[in-house]
């Protein structure tokens, strides 16, 4: 087991969560959805796992790079 | 004329609004949230005022926020641009009721052409042709896959007051209907409305518009046609006047119904009612359908500005302060052709990921005849993730469309950006694709273009 850190790609905020703490996700599972300049970009889960962490809130500003989401998998 | 104009918006329209507002001598007021301080558009107009937080809903969406800066300011117009509150009936109405002149159409109009159902409701009265569909009161599901089966499969299911892309399904077949429309439901009861309507989908399909003018005392005019059919993501990249394939003929037909929809919702100033066409045969009158009125200026309106030879802010500002529009239909012929292509801070090569950050450098081409540039940012300024992507919008003119392309794909190789990502590239390759050149594209042509390349 290791630990995956999920970063986004953008500098966004969070509009939706779609995932809780010990769910089951498979290979590109919507876990969140940003939203940045007018546009809903979604992150996916980038393999399979379980959700370990959320590091973010629905309506907190992210940074590029900034991990949103811990995998265990 | 009356004035002064506060222009309730930001970015490239904001500053091309002020442009016309300096040159008629009209005083301008620009407003700000915190994250625009100091945005171009602030300094592109006489004064400006402060709006508040850089969340849309707290500053440029607030309307009590902007009728206080309209009121601290001594406006007397409010130019709304497009997007924000442009197409909101309570704001035109806040305005009235404040005392100041809302440049755009009644609050009767806006709301006569709001909803999908509601504006195929006026067309069919005004006798012009919507797409086929059905959106009447039985919203039984029975009743709406029997509809849907009279149509034709492939359909879309659409919900009445629906809006980006929410509440709306595509259905290849009868066994998938029941399904879909539940789903579709479930999506629009957010709108707090669950009605659907079904209609026909036009497989590859082209987006023609019409802008209208109208006057306070009865004069409305169609100033010609916009091709709009290059998009991502539902949303335009190059819009181009005249459409490729539209005769006089036809021209005068979609402005004839272009003309009766404004007349019968009682319109004033400036409009774009559009179309969809089959893009599978040449375009015919009678496989182009109606879709719905934008009840304001559109981001490509210079397009139409450069073929006509006028300037749409300006009799959008001279309607609002009662003027009669002096023209005659015959006098609108468009001359040449004219291109558009809007620089957007997005990633092509990432599936048009938006691309927030600081502007580095921003080497544009120079403006002159033939080429025009209307640039809401510059090399310093910050693009946030609050705000769309739009940087600016460059617009070629020539006598012929392919000049037209040509010029504006070479000025768009004269457009270098630094410390965000451009299209600029990616639109310069487009414009001198074979299938671009050809003309008549489908709006599904943009996105396959840039998946061809990346495969």
């Amino acid at each position: 087991m290791a630990d995956i850190p999920v970063p986004v790609e953008i500098t966004a905020a969070v509009w939706k969560i779609e995932v809780e703490v010990g769910a089951r996700v498979a290979a590109g599972d919507v876990l969140l959805i940003l939203e940045s300049m007018k546009m809903e970009i979604p992150v996916e889960a980038p393999r399979d796992g379980t959700i370990r962490s959320i590091l973010a809130a629905e309506g907190d500003q992210v940074e590029e790079g900034q991990v949103v989401v811990v995998l265990e998998a | 004329m009356l004035g002064p104009v506060l222009i309730a918006n930001r970015g490239e329209i904001a500053c091309r609004i002020a442009a016309t507002c300096r040159r008629l001598g009209l005083r301008s007021i620009a407003v700000f949230s915190d994250a625009d301080a100091g945005a171009m558009h602030v300094a592109a107009a006489d004064a400006a005022e402060r709006i508040g937080p850089a969340p849309p809903r707290d500053s440029y969406l607030s309307i009590p926020a902007i009728l206080a800066a309209a009121r601290r300011s001594g406006a007397r117009m409010v130019h709304p641009g497009y997007g924000f509150l442009s197409e909101n009936a309570e704001f035109a109405e806040a305005c009235t009721a404040a005392g100041l002149v809302f440049i755009g159409p009644p609050a009767s109009a806006i709301r006569a052409m709001g909803g999908k159902a509601a504006a195929k409701a006026v067309a069919r009265q005004a006798g012009v042709a919507a797409v086929p569909g059905y959106d009447g009161a039985d919203q039984s599901p029975e009743r709406l896959a029997a509809e849907a089966g009279g149509i034709g499969f492939p359909v879309m299911i659409k919900a009445f007051a629906g809006g980006g892309g929410r509440g709306m399904r595509r259905v290849e077949a009868a066994a998938g209907f029941p399904a879909a429309l539940a789903a579709a439901r479930r999506e629009a009861a957010a709108f707090g409305d669950d009605r659907m309507l079904v209609e026909k989908l036009v497989g590859s399909a082209r987006h023609i518009e019409v802008q209208v003018f109208a006057d306070a005392h009865g004069t409305v005019l169609h100033l010609g046609e916009r091709d709009c059919s290059l998009q991502r993501r539902n949303q335009k990249l190059v819009e181009e006047s005249p459409a490729p394939g539209v005769d006089p003929a036809l021209r005068a037909e979609l402005g004839r119904r272009a003309v009766a929809l404004a007349r019968a919702v009682g319109y004033v100033g400036a409009g774009t009612v559009e179309f969809v066409a089959d893009a599978a045969a040449p375009l015919a009158a009678d496989r182009i359908w109606f879709i719905e009125m934008n009840t304001r200026l559109q981001v490509e309106h210079p397009v139409t500005e450069m073929v006509t030879g006028l300037d749409l802010v300006e009799w959008q500002l001279r309607v609002a302060a009662g003027e009669a529009l002096p023209f005659r239909q015959d006098d609108l012929a468009p001359r040449g052709h004219a291109v558009e292509a809007r620089l957007c801070a997005e990633d092509p090569a990432r599936n048009f990921l938006p691309s927030p950050g600081t502007i580095a450098v921003l080497r544009m081409p120079a403006a002159g005849t033939g080429l025009r540039i209307d640039a809401g940012f510059r090399a310093g300024d910050v693009l946030t993730p609050y705000y769309d992507p739009l940087i600016a919008k460059l617009i070629a003119h020539a006598p012929t469309r392919d000049e037209a392309l040509a010029r504006l794909a070479a000025a768009l190789d004269g457009v270098a950006a630094e410390g965000i990502r451009v299209n600029a590239a990616f639109l310069a390759r487009v414009l001198r694709s074979e299938a671009m050149r050809a003309g008549g594209v489908d709006t599904h042509f943009l996105e396959g273009f840039r998946a061809r390349e990346a495969a």
